[in-house]
């Protein structure tokens, strides 16, 4: 696969947030992640796009350790953030999720109030002194999940009762409410109308002032607005890493290229 | 000689069809349904000459739709025949009961019973070719002791056969015999009627296939509605008796009344109050034993347990739910009791030194037995609806940075919460209407007491207690047992609908 890997060459205008190296990851006896090698740059939108099956959730999924909660999926390789082995036994992979958030497929907010939902992070990681304090933090992350107006005066209301884009985006919220550097959103808008993918992708770019985002996504339109860098999987395989534009346009792998006009998928 | 041997074997062949011919009529049926199926079935093929395609449905269909036609019309009167046809005999017979027997003996049934029991001795007596059929039915009570000649055949009666039971038992017998002579001419003859019928009917273009499809809906409904049916008539039962009951006693004794105490001499103090603080009392430290360890175990299992644990814990745990509650009480009284008394009882040979327990029947001893059986109850209802919270909320929590045990405390638990309870408050029903557990663990004296060491008892373990023994069903001392019934019925009835409810509510919010 390395003749397919030509990210090397690639300017990079960010510091590498996240390294992977050979990355595998079995599912019992499937051998879901091949070799995989990425840099994921800070302050950045990254895609991940390629056909259902691919490994990219898997992939998205060794980031913030998720893969751990299933009993028969082993990964082996490098990963590191900000320089620090995340498989290292030294990594507690609790700690490691308040600073990994993720977000999924389908809106997943608790049965709790809009409040409690946002608040759920901060108050298991005793991120606000006080009262005060955790009203301020709710507030900026509702403010910054783009939902603050409405829902500002409705805080106690069931967060369950929220339209489907609306849930989203306050699972995005809960999710930067406990202050996280890397944000990984598994197809977030699979589940969204037009309207709420578009507020939800306005929102992400807003997010790539503060954060490292990494999107898995199946629509490749989504990818080509939201992000700067795409990385196309295909079988297991990271096949093209490279910038958004040039993957769209000038695919150097010709697997890329049938996927990206709709010959494979 | 000839003429004697005649009658036995007629008297034999009489008597065998009398015991046996409600088996012959259904084995008869059954065969006609067979033979129905194949007569139609080869008719129906050979009406369009063999080519099965041309038939509206598929050959077999129509061997269906003739045993439909032949067993089910059939079975249906036999079955309503054997109803009826003793309620018609026995207000037949019980006229030859002179009216101051009747009044001696207590009651229509008993009398009836004897009658029934005489009669049976007699069928017996006659089989076994003790006495022929006909000196069975020229038999005089005043001149052979009809009770030492039904003891030799085996038939033990209670006392001496009084000449109108006999009289009644031999018209008894008589009618039983032409009775079940008729019904099994008349079945059979709907039977063929019905094969005839099938027979006529099931030509190309009959659809036996849109038949049979009605047929099977008309059973599924027919088992749905006996269900129900039987409920009410249930119910029905419990209301009549417990109405005779306050008939004969105040009501406002028994339900805001202090006392238990039954007196079969007459003028007894039949509180509920007392019983249903002894079955609330034991409910609830049943309850505190079970909801506990029942949920933990339930969190365990479908949170924490690796698949292979759980496939093999839980049919374990489940096993305790299938122990029989008779056992849980003799557990109770030889394990738990004794060993209760043993901790708080026998002055300084015991292991507190304290005094405070006389006997091994105590509250607490059915309370904890009672808590055990209520475990797997617990955890295999709480276990289901854990394992319906779904996952993408797990996931959300643990992608927060949350912990395991975080995340049941405060996602999963919340989440099932609702069905939780339902769980708990079935768990109650049973509670409350648990019964042998308590007749050998809790004691038999009703009282309002705190102490948990002390006896106590419950309204199922009264309702056993005045049920059992020679009873005279016309005193308040017997009825009183269907008011407790009754109101235990309503009590977990009213809990379980409760239960149902706050499930199904719950069951909603993720579909």
């Amino acid at each position: 696969m390395k003749d397919a890997v030509s990210w090397e060459n690639d300017v990079t205008t960010n510091t590498v947030k996240i390294a992977a190296r050979d990355v595998q990851v079995h599912y019992g006896d499937t051998h879901a992640i091949k070799d995989v090698n990425v840099d994921i740059e800070d302050k950045t939108v990254t895609a991940f796009i390629g056909p259902s099956g691919c490994g990219k959730s898997t992939f998205l999924r060794c980031i913030n350790r998720m893969n751990d909660t299933i009993d028969v999926c082993r990964v082996t390789g490098d990963i590191r953030i900000d320089g620090e082995d995340i498989y290292d036994r030294k990594v507690d992979p609790v700690q490691l999720r308040a600073k990994v958030g993720m977000v999924f497929q389908k809106p997943n907010p608790f049965p709790k109030s809009i409040y409690d939902n946002v608040a759920y992070g901060p108050r298991i990681h005793g991120l606000a002194r006080n009262k005060a304090d955790l009203d301020d933090i709710v507030e900026r992350a509702l403010k910054r999940g783009a939902i603050w107006d409405e829902v500002k005066d409705r805080l106690q209301a069931p967060g369950t009762g929220l339209s489907g884009g609306q849930q989203q985006r306050l699972c995005i919220a809960r999710a930067v409410a406990t202050e996280p550097e890397v944000l990984l959103m598994d197809e977030p808008c699979s589940a969204l109308d037009p309207i709420a993918t578009a507020q939800v992708e306005e929102l992400i770019d807003e997010l790539r002032q503060n954060y490292s985002v990494v999107i898995v996504t199946h629509s490749m339109q989504q990818a080509a607005r939201v992000s700067q860098r795409t990385a196309f999987f295909h079988l297991g395989n990271l096949v093209e890493f490279g910038d958004t534009d040039k993957i769209f346009t000038a695919p150097e792998d010709p697997r890329t290229e049938s996927y990206i006009t709709g010959r494979i998928g | 000689m000839i003429c004697a041997t005649r009658s036995q074997i007629g008297g034999y062949v009489g008597s065998l069809l009398n015991a046996g011919s409600v088996g012959f009529v259904v084995i008869a049926v059954l065969v006609l349904t067979a033979a129905g199926f194949v007569l139609v079935r080869g008719r129906a093929v050979a009406s369009v000459s063999g080519d099965a395609r041309r038939l509206h449905s598929l050959p077999n269909y129509y061997g269906y739709f003739a045993g439909m036609m032949v067993a089910v019309p059939a079975l249906l009167l036999t079955a309503l025949w054997m109803l009826i046809q003793p309620m018609v005999i026995q207000n037949t017979v019980i006229d030859l009961i002179p009216a101051d027997m009747v009044a001696e003996g207590s009651s229509v049934n008993l009398v009836m019973s004897d009658v029934r029991r005489v009669a049976d001795g007699l069928d017996v007596a006659v089989a076994q070719g003790a006495m022929t059929a006909d000196a069975a039915a020229a038999l005089e009570a005043d001149q052979t002791d009809v009770r030492a000649l039904l003891a030799d055949v085996g038939v033990a009666l209670g006392s001496d056969v009084a000449a109108p039971v006999l009289e009644a038992a031999q018209k008894y017998r008589v009618m039983t015999a032409r009775g079940t002579g008729t019904m099994a001419f008349v079945v059979l003859a709907l039977a063929i009627l019905g094969l005839i019928a099938a027979m006529w009917m099931s030509t190309g273009n009959f659809r036996a296939r849109n038949m049979v499809e009605r047929g099977v809906l008309v059973l599924l409904m027919l088992a749905a509605s006996l269900a129900i049916l039987t409920t009410v008539g249930i119910v029905l039962s419990m209301l009549f008796e417990s109405m005779n009951f306050f008939r004969m006693h105040p009501w406002t004794d028994f339900f805001f009344g202090g006392k238990w105490a039954p007196n079969f001499r007459g003028d007894s103090d039949l509180s509920i109050l007392p019983l249903l603080w002894g079955t609330m009392y034991i409910s609830v430290i049943a309850l505190l034993v079970a909801v506990p360890i029942g949920l933990f175990s339930a969190i365990y299992l479908s949170e924490y347990a690796s698949s292979s644990v759980r496939s093999f814990a839980k049919p374990l745990l489940e096993i305790l739910a299938g122990i029989p509650t008779i056992v849980y009480g003799l557990f109770a009284l030889l394990t738990v009791g004794p060993f209760l008394v043993n901790v708080f009882g026998r002055g300084d040979n015991g292991l507190l030194g304290v005094e405070w327990m006389s006997g091994a029947t105590a509250v607490l001893t059915a309370g904890l037995v009672m808590g055990i059986m209520l475990i797997p109850f617990v955890s295999s209802l709480s276990d289901d609806i854990i394992n319906a919270v779904p996952q993408s909320l797990r996931d959300g929590s643990f992608g927060l940075g949350a912990t395991h045990s975080e995340t049941v405390r405060q996602v999963v638990l919340p989440a099932a919460l609702p069905g939780i309870v339902g769980a708990i408050l079935l768990a109650a029903s049973r509670a409350i209407g648990e019964t042998m557990i308590v007749v050998l663990g809790a004691g038999a004296i009703a009282r309002f007491s705190a102490n948990p060491l002390e006896a106590m008892t419950t309204i199922t373990t009264r309702i056993v207690s005045q049920l059992t023994g020679d009873t005279n069903f016309a005193s308040p001392e017997t009825l009183v047992a269907f008011a407790l019934g009754l109101t235990l019925f309503v009590l977990t009835l009213g809990l379980n609908v409760l239960a149902l409810y706050i499930v199904r509510k719950y069951r909603e919010q993720y579909e």
